[in-house]
């Protein structure tokens, strides 16, 4: 048995590369190229850089098992980069990851495994595959502080059939000690945070550079519609952000609506921005679909604890009603369905905006 | 056991070649510049070396090769040297330049120089006429390669040469010919070039070591500057052992060249008929032109070419294809636009090369392993 180990020079994927080697698999480290500067060199900043590639060869070489880079930078940059800064042009809060690893990695890479002789694709991500009765289920990480299941939650049993998440069973501590053990040069790297096109680790910079017509300054408003302050473009602001409105009043504001049209961002209290459900489009599933009617746990963002909802219509278009009122999810972000730490599927919130002061 | 098929990107050294590196090292290991015995050893084995290399390069004038540290510097050396050394400020450049020159040529641009693409036909090859540089006359340095590197075809230089002097006195020509000197008589006379760029490794030398052949009356500034070796025109402490091994490369493969060119066409025909015969749509790259006999460039329809070279080094059988980026990503190649390729068909192309060392019957058995792999895809 062969696998295809998806390197990105990280210290996850070096250990994910080692454990199925002495899992007895013949093992084939790739790094993705998915991003390039001006005359086609990797980016030297930011992460998945010409310096991680470097790490993720010289792990393999010691490893001593073949290494390759693959080019996918055209389907990166119209699958991932290219929605991601129309995303923001559009008030929404796009998660590139997820789209990476819908639209590149677990598509065309997984596609590709077979033709390059390999039978599993292996990545470095945090969340466990569980087969039972022929069935796969993914679940949340054996370290609940690296889980990582939300951004894998579009793979269907297809998918999860054919990857391998051996880190997924590991504390985070176990594998940095883990590598160090096998002295892989990537044992005490740090960590990476950033979206790896970005490469000043803030993404506003990035859209500035694309898209100069993103700082197209307009009025913050209050719940009122009163005229309370100036942004520098809308692009710059998710909903339930809280720092960096530029607007002095007396307790705590947060974004509670971005509307690009008007070039208007509308302010309010913690209150205001609660929300008690939201609209979801794209769904998918890792195996059978919940109906309406159905109680689930859900998580609207990245890293936060899943909480109790209800399925209130399924379709082309899903409601969900929380069963105590969130922070408003902000469009573009995905909506991930949980069955205690097993992932059902999820899709894209396209609508957070069912106020709970104007259901009472 | 590995098929090294990948000679164009280097190919094995010359057993004569890293015996004489062993001896170069041991008997000349001191600066070729200073005032004293030991000194005076290397300089009088590194002046041998250039002595002959004038000879193999047809020149009787020894202070025509200027030493450098790769075929990629000589390119620079002749594009930027031979620019700043002449008075206009009009550069020509065929677009299956390897990208040594084409980049060099391109770093002027923002000095203020003009550089132009001359277009090569489907076939590969550049027009003898240089249509559309009539009214060019002051241009001042001309490339046009003797063979490319990436699909093996062979430039008419010698008469691009002559009808680029008839409508453009005084232009400097240089020729890369860094491809072609395994298989190809290389003298300034042959070539009709001002220039010739030339790679030790591509012929059986150590890597690291280069020459430039400079014709006389060919003024060139140099791009290195420091101690004022090569007679001012390239600095630094001279690399003795690896000149005079390159030297010994260049005598071997001058002399072996019909015995090459037989035995790598040999091969590659065997490869190329039972490749073309066993896979449908397989078809060589510029193959009615006149190529180089150890390049084979082969397009195989709707295999992507990166997946293949993987699955190639999965059996042992080392290939290339595009050029290989820093990172070591295959990149879209600018020599297969130029002859009309999309990218989708340039995706899917190998480049597999023979060299000096390649045994006899590894046509034939590359050629079956191959077809073995793409039957799998």
């Amino acid at each position: 048995m062969r696998a295809l180990v998806a390197m990105s020079g990280g210290v996850d994927s070096s250990v994910a590369a080692a454990l199925m080697l002495e899992q007895g698999y013949d093992v084939i480290g790739v790094t993705l190229k998915q991003w390039e500067g001006p005359d086609g060199s990797m980016p030297t900043a930011g992460c998945c850089t010409l310096a991680d590639a470097e790490d993720a060869r010289r792990v393999a070489a010691q490893l001593d098992v073949p290494y390759y880079v693959l080019d996918y930078v055209d389907e990166f940059t119209e699958a991932v980069v290219d929605p991601f800064a129309s995303g923001y042009l559009n008030g929404l809060t796009p998660n590139p990851c997820i789209e990476c690893n819908r639209r590149v990695r677990f598509t065309a890479l997984l596609e590709r495994t077979k033709d390059l002789g390999c039978d599993v694709l292996v990545t470095g991500h945090y969340a466990r595959v569980v087969e039972h009765d022929g069935v796969f289920r993914l679940g949340m990480a054996a370290d609940d502080t690296k889980d990582q299941s939300y951004v894998l939650h579009m793979l269907d049993q297809s998918a999860l059939s054919k990857i391998r998440l051996p880190v997924g069973e590991m504390r985070k501590t176990e594998v940095r000690a883990r590598a160090a053990q096998l002295g892989l040069r990537t044992a005490s790297k740090p960590d990476s945070q950033d979206i790896c096109f970005v490469a000043s680790g803030d993404y506003r910079d990035f859209l500035a550079e694309r898209h100069p017509e993103v700082a197209a300054p307009g009025d913050v408003l209050d719940m009122e519609g009163t005229v309370v302050g100036e942004h520098q473009g809308t692009a710059g602001y998710t909903i339930g952000q809280r720092r960096g409105l530029g607007v002095a009043v007396g307790s705590a504001r947060y974004v509670v609506d971005i509307e690009p049209t008007e070039q208007t961002i509308t302010i309010g209290t913690y209150e205001d921005l609660l929300s008690d459900g939201c609209f979801v489009t794209e769904m998918s599933f890792t195996h059978e679909a919940p109906a309406a009617g159905d109680s689930v746990s859900v998580k609207v963002r990245y890293r936060s604890d899943p909480v109790a909802a209800d399925i209130i219509a399924v379709g082309d278009r899903w409601e969900f009603t929380f069963v105590e009122p969130q922070p408003r999810p902000a469009p573009g972000q995905s909506l991930v369905m949980y069955d205690g730490e097993f992932v059902l599927g999820g899709g894209i919130i396209v609508d957070g905006r069912r106020s709970v002061t104007a259901v009472l | 056991m590995t098929i090294y098929l990948d000679h164009a990107a280097t190919t094995t050294i010359r057993p004569v070649a890293l015996e004489a590196l062993d001896d170069a090292i041991a008997r000349f290991d001191r600066n070729a510049s200073g005032q004293h015995a030991e000194s005076r050893l290397a300089k009088n084995a590194l002046e041998e070396a250039r002595e002959q290399a004038a000879t193999l390069l047809g020149t009787e004038r020894p202070h025509d090769i200027v030493f450098t540290g790769s075929g990629t510097e000589s390119d620079n050396l002749a594009i930027i040297g031979a620019s700043l050394g002449a008075e206009g400020k009009a550069i020509a450049v065929s677009e299956v330049e390897h990208k040594a020159v084409l980049k060099a040529a391109f770093s002027l641009e923002r000095f203020g120089y003009t550089v132009e693409r001359i277009p090569v036909s489907p076939a590969g090859l550049v027009a003898v006429d240089l249509p559309g540089m009539a009214d060019r006359s002051q241009l001042t340095v001309l490339s046009v390669m003797l063979a490319n590197n990436e699909i093996g075809t062979i430039q008419p230089v010698r008469e691009i040469a002559a009808n680029a002097r008839l409508s453009h006195p005084g232009v400097v020509i240089h020729t890369d010919a860094v491809q072609a000197f395994n298989s190809h008589e290389v003298t300034l006379a042959a070539t009709g070039a001002d220039l010739i760029s030339l790679a030790s490794h591509k012929f059986g030398g150590p890597k690291g070591v280069g020459l430039l052949a400079i014709g006389p009356g060919v003024r060139i500034e140099p791009i290195i500057h420091g101690g004022g070796q090569e007679a001012g025109r390239r600095a630094g402490t001279h690399n003795v052992a690896g000149i005079i091994a390159m030297v010994t490369a260049m005598e071997a493969a001058a002399s072996d060249r019909d015995a090459f060119s037989e035995r790598t066409s040999a091969e590659r025909a065997t490869f190329e008929s039972a490749l073309t015969a066993g896979f449908p749509g397989a078809a060589v790259t510029a193959g009615r032109s006149e190529r180089l006999p150890h390049i084979s460039h082969i397009r195989f329809p709707g295999v992507l070419a990166e997946t293949l070279l993987i699955r190639l080094d999965q059996v042992g059988i080392a290939a290339a294809a595009g050029s290989a980026c820093q990172s070591g990503a295959v990149e879209p190649s600018h020599v297969l636009k130029a002859i009309g390729f999309t990218d989708e068909a340039s995706g899917e192309c190998i480049r597999f090369s023979f060299g000096w060392d390649t045994p006899q019957g590894e046509g034939w058995r590359a050629a079956r392993l191959v077809l073995d792999v793409l039957g799998e895809l």
